[in-house]
């Protein structure tokens, strides 16, 4: 198995390479930049590994929830390289994929992920370090849906948790625990991807907008 | 590949339409297209995000569609083509973002294509050849430029655009002001046939006096939307019906007029012989025959699409992309971005 992983839901576009004897990664930081760097990424990091796009087995993308433009660039390269090749594509939640670097840094017990959704708001959910390992790390388990919500909102209790993403770097005084990973690494999604696909689960691509189109029908308009 | 007929798909994703054409040389082999016009329609117009997210999904069944339906296979392709600009930031990126992993997964070359100069293209794939140079009227929701073309994969020159409205967002706001649904053009042109075309007369914006310096190949028609919008109030102040038919035939004939008269009088001082009109507006029964009288009298050759290859689809992108693998072009860089104001005189990114 060779998993080629895809994610841009945050201001990392990042891509990596997993399985096979091989880790390799590229990341570039552009919060604007996404449908410039992935495909280069892409080529680059098959080029720094010796594969061929043949040799790719798996595609792994990132499901959000993240800034929709951005997101969508990183969704579509990885459905159509699959569908290029005839391989199989799968979708992990991209907060998963931060909750496996966060869950390595706290080692036990609750916290957050937050990341910067715009609009003054973040998305986020809630995670503990559960049962089992990944590959010897910590494994990370989602107590709570992704949603989307002005920091202030949340409850005291859930913004105070050691919490991963830009949030606490938006927000200090809202998140006061912040937690060294910053955005999402397509090396974690690849890990990731790799033991749920092991595990047997099915992993449907979706992007998590969250959100419903900034527009008013005619009819709202009238009301409104 | 083979040389003289390579074989290029082209995908397009400017605005709400999701097109995959597929063009080997010359030679149209299928132009598959999504469109999420239905969901645009009870915003009262294209809404990006709701666009973006339909391209979204619509992107692999339009591409399995139309490499099914044409017979081939994906690896036989010898290049992709795609529109990089102009269009809607988030809808192109989209497209942009297909092309090069389909580049990248496939070892093949990618051209990142300008979307006006594929309406031009496009006409290659249905009369054969584009005479050099040939002068192209292009009329959509989105465009309203008279181009100059001496070679379409790399000298496109603007001789004119409108300084306002679109020429099919006239449609649309006349369409609204009538109480007739979005998109409007097509359903302007239906009720206009019941209509009287010299009942009113609206203005022809930018065709006389010293506008014809200024702007001698520029349009306006936000006067002439306003002049309908006035004319229908005051008939339902005086408690009178609308005769919606005068109106839309009216207001159609006053469009058609200026597009016309300025298109040909573009090619008689340019000396061309050749226009082609393309964009969705070019589908305007009106418009397709009013050129071919004044062409026919000017000695000029018309060329038209079929309204199908007017609108927005992926064979122009296709045809255009098999232009700049028969002529040498090179490939475009594989950071190509998606440029939403791409300038017209940029055929290539
Ligand atoms: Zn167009």
């Amino acid at each position: 198995m060779l998993i080629l992983a895809i994610d841009t839901s945050t201001s990392a576009i990042t891509v990596a390479l997993r399985g096979d004897g091989i880790a390799s990664s590229a990341t570039v930081l552009d919060a604007r930049g996404h449908s410039e760097h992935v495909a280069p990424l892409v080529r680059r990091c098959l080029e720094t590994a010796h594969r061929e796009p043949s040799d790719v087995t798996d595609v792994v993308v990132g499901n959000g929830p993240g800034p929709f433009t951005g997101l969508r660039v990183g969704i579509v390269t990885g459905t159509v390289f699959a569908h290029a090749r005839d391989i199989p594509v799968h979708g992990v939640c991209s907060l998963d994929a931060l909750a496996v670097d966060a869950a390595a840094q706290v080692g036990a017990g609750e916290f957050l992920v937050a990341t910067d959704a715009r609009r003054k708001e973040v998305y986020w959910a809630r995670y503990t370090v559960g049962d089992g390992d990944l590959a010897g790390a910590p494994r990370p388990r989602r107590l709570t849906d992704p949603a989307v919500d002005r920091p202030a909102d949340l409850p005291e209790d859930v913004r105070s948790l050691p919490t991963a993403g830009r949030g606490p770097a938006l927000y200090p005084e809202l998140f006061p625990h912040a937690l060294g990973a910053h955005d999402v690494q397509a090396a974690s999604l690849a890990l990731l991807g790799e033991v749920l696909l092991g595990e047997g689960e099915s992993l449907p691509v979706e992007p998590l907008y969250l959100r419903r189109p900034d527009a008013l029908t005619t009819a709202e308009r009238a009301r409104a | 590949m083979s040389a003289d007929q390579p074989l290029v798909l082209g995908l397009e994703t400017s605005c709400d339409e999701t097109g995959v054409g597929i063009v080997r040389g010359e030679e149209l082999l299928v132009d598959a297209i999504a469109s999420s016009v239905d969901e645009h329609a009870r915003f009262g117009g294209v809404v990006p995000e709701v666009a973006s997210r339909a391209h979204l999904e619509a992107m692999i069944p339009t591409i399995e569609r139309a490499t099914r339906q044409a017979g081939v296979r994906l690896d036989d392709l010898d290049a992709i083509a795609v529109t990089s600009g102009p269009g809607l930031a988030g809808t192109l990126m989209v497209g942009v973002a297909a092309a090069k992993s389909l580049a990248v997964a496939l070892g093949k070359p990618l051209y990142g294509v300008n979307h006006l100069a594929s309406h031009v293209a496009v006409d290659i794939v249905e009369h054969g050849p584009l005479p050099e140079p040939t002068l192209a009227m292009l009329v959509s929701g989105g465009h309203s430029s008279l181009l100059l073309v001496p070679d379409v994969t790399h000298d496109v020159r603007s001789l004119g655009s409108t300084i306002d409205d679109a020429a099919g967002e006239a449609f649309d706001k006349v369409a609204r002001v009538l109480g007739l649904p979005f998109p409007g053009g097509p359903h302007i042109d239906r009720v206009a046939r019941e209509g009287d075309r010299v009942a009113i007369d609206f203005p022809r914006g930018l065709t006389a006096g010293r506008d014809m310096d200024r702007h001698r190949f520029d349009f306006s028609f936000s006067g002439l939307k306003t002049a309908v919008s006035r004319w229908v109030q005051a008939r339902e102040a005086s408690g009178e019906p609308v005769p919606v038919a005068d109106v839309a035939a009216s207001f159609q004939e006053a469009v058609t007029d200026v597009l016309t008269r300025k298109a040909v009088l573009a090619c008689r001082e340019h000396g061309v012989e050749h226009l082609q009109i393309g964009g969705g507006v070019a589908a305007n029964s009106r418009l397709r025959a009013m050129a071919q009288e004044r062409c026919d009298a000017a000695g000029i050759t018309l060329r038209v699409p079929r309204p199908g290859l007017c609108t927005d689809n992926g064979a122009m992108v296709a045809a255009l992309g098999a232009q700049m693998v028969l002529k040498g072009r090179a490939p475009s860089d594989l950071s190509l971005p998606a440029d939403s104001s791409m300038p017209v005189t940029l055929v290539q990114s």
